[in-house]
């Protein structure tokens, strides 16, 4: 589940309760890259970090924080 | 015809006919033994309403025992008549801190001895409650159901009920990732507006239309009507999602009484007929589902009431559609077949679906004008459809008025509800 594709994704604004200092941040759906064998073609829901992201962009894992796995845009 | 060949295909025949009526046939028998179930029809006969709104001074049962008496004085129905309770609501534990609400409510208005339950479906509860009790008096297990749908929300601040919402996805995947419910239906925008052209345009469309009929009624939550410039400059919640792309966070109760369609003139001249009503499920997060343009539980609800309504698409004359955001009343038009996929959008800017269009949707003001007390609003919409039917709906009544739809979302498509009711 290294690297995948951006489905869609939004920017939030109006942030629940226990996220309301990170708010504004970036949430995407991912479709896991077809060449990750056990995963490809599923989808996850994930936070991103960094770079903003469009749909079809590429991104790649960069770590599991509170069990909410970030991605970021690749290069 | 020789005689032997005559005999052998008369034969033939019999021995087929007797194949086919053989309850105990090894493959046909256990279809024949199989009682076919005698449905029995059911009429909505009555509806009652508290106005939707911020109202600190009401607590959770105050509102549902102001909706369900006007319903049953509505109905000329009384308490000890009912022979059970129905009780749509989303979250009144977390809201409010009490439990067991069905009792606690019907208990309030003398109504005992008798079934009392709540139903919970994220914002279909006040839908599932409601099909439910359409099953019930089907089967005859009971004749006079009510059915009463409330939420308290605006007693907790804003993030809180965000927080509590989300509890209607999936708390341990989208939900921990920071996706409240405007995020999942602004990523179904995203999606939707990528894959079909969708516009900011079309989603304030829908917004400056539900405004405009909300300004006509005198119950709902936001009595002013918008322009689309204010509707396209709205603050941002999720993007591309604005403050009025947004249903709004609301106290109220609406209740519907039935009975079967055979005791109806007992109680009223004006019974509603339900034609038609189908429940589904789908899964809850967003991400486990193939195609997050269209919710496969609306499709899929939306051919089955048509089925047991015996109508196409295109004989339903108006709609109540769940939009609790503005893509979630477009996506309605699509599933439930009044456009073709994708077309939505140009058709929610259309005027075809504005009061004086060819199909008029969300007279009440919709969720988003008339508030969305989440546990109500499956009821509430059947209330407003009731009302219509009737010719009862005042400055916002429309013309062509005897075939109307109602369709109720939970969480980001897990549940839905159709209903197609009827004049007599």
């Amino acid at each position: 589940m290294t690297k995948g594709v951006i489905y869609t994704e939004t920017v939030v604004h109006a942030a629940p309760e226990h996220l309301l200092a990170e708010a504004p941040y970036q949430l995407a759906i991912i479709t896991i890259d077809e060449n990750d064998s056990d995963h490809a073609g599923n989808r996850l829901t994930v936070r991103i970090d960094g770079d903003r992201v469009v749909i079809g962009d590429k991104v790649e894992f960069l770590e599991d924080r509170d069990n909410v796995p970030f991605y970021k845009k690749l290069a | 015809m020789t005689d032997f060949a005559h005999k052998t295909w008369s034969r033939a025949i019999s021995r087929a006919i007797l194949m086919i009526y053989d309850t105990q046939h090894p493959i046909y028998g256990p279809a024949r033994r199989r009682q076919q179930p005698v449905m029995r029809q059911v009429a909505i006969i009555g509806i009652g309403k508290t106005a939707f709104g911020s109202f600190p001074d009401l607590d959770l049962r105050s509102l549902a025992v102001e909706a369900s008496q006007a319903c049953l004085a509505d109905a000329n129905v009384s308490p000890t008549q009912v022979e059970a309770f129905h009780l749509g609501n989303f979250a009144g534990p977390a809201f409010v801190g009490q439990n067991h609400l069905a009792p606690y409510i019907a208990g309030a208005m003398g109504i005992t001895g008798v079934p009392a339950t709540r139903f919970e479906a994220a914002c279909a509860s006040g839908g599932s409650a409601f099909y439910h009790a359409v099953m019930s008096v089907a089967a005859g297990i009971q004749d006079l159901v009510l059915v009463t749908g409330v939420e308290k929300m605006t007693s907790q601040p804003t993030a809180k009920v965000a927080e509590i919402l989300a509890g209607a996805g999936d708390m341990s995947g989208e939900g921990r990732a920071g996706a409240t419910f405007p995020a999942l239906f602004a990523m179904i925008a995203r999606r939707h507006m990528y894959q079909y052209g969708t516009t900011r345009e079309h989603l304030a469309a829908v917004a400056v239309k539900n405004h405009a009929n909300g300004a006509m009624n005198p119950q709902a939550h936001m009595r002013k009507a918008i322009t689309m410039a204010q509707a396209l400059a709205g603050k941002p919640i999720a993007e591309p999602l604005s403050v009025f792309d947004c249903s709004l966070i609301s106290d109220g109760a609406a209740a519907v009484m039935l009975a079967p369609l055979e005791r109806a003139a007992e109680f009223t001249n004006k019974a509603v007929r339900i034609l038609g009503i189908a429940q589904t499920s789908d899964y809850v997060a967003l991400d486990c589902k193939t195609d997050i343009t269209a919710f496969r539980a609306v499709r899929d609800a939306g051919a089955k009431a048509y089925k047991m309504a015996k109508v196409k698409a295109a004989d339903i004359q108006f709609a109540e559609l769940h939009d609790c955001f503005t893509i979630a009343e477009i996506i309605a038009c699509e599933d439930l077949g009044f456009v073709e996929k994708g077309k939505g959008g140009p058709y929610a800017l259309s005027g075809e679906t504005s009061l004086t269009g060819s199909r008029p949707i969300n007279t009440s003001g919709g969720l988003k004008a008339k508030g969305h007390p989440v546990g109500a609003t499956g009821v509430a919409q059947l209330c407003d459809i009731t009302l219509q039917i009737r010719g009862e709906a005042g400055e916002r009544q429309i013309e062509r008025h005897s075939l109307g739809l109602a369709q109720n979302l939970g969480g980001s498509g897990a549940t839905a509800v159709v209903t197609i009711l009827g004049a007599q």
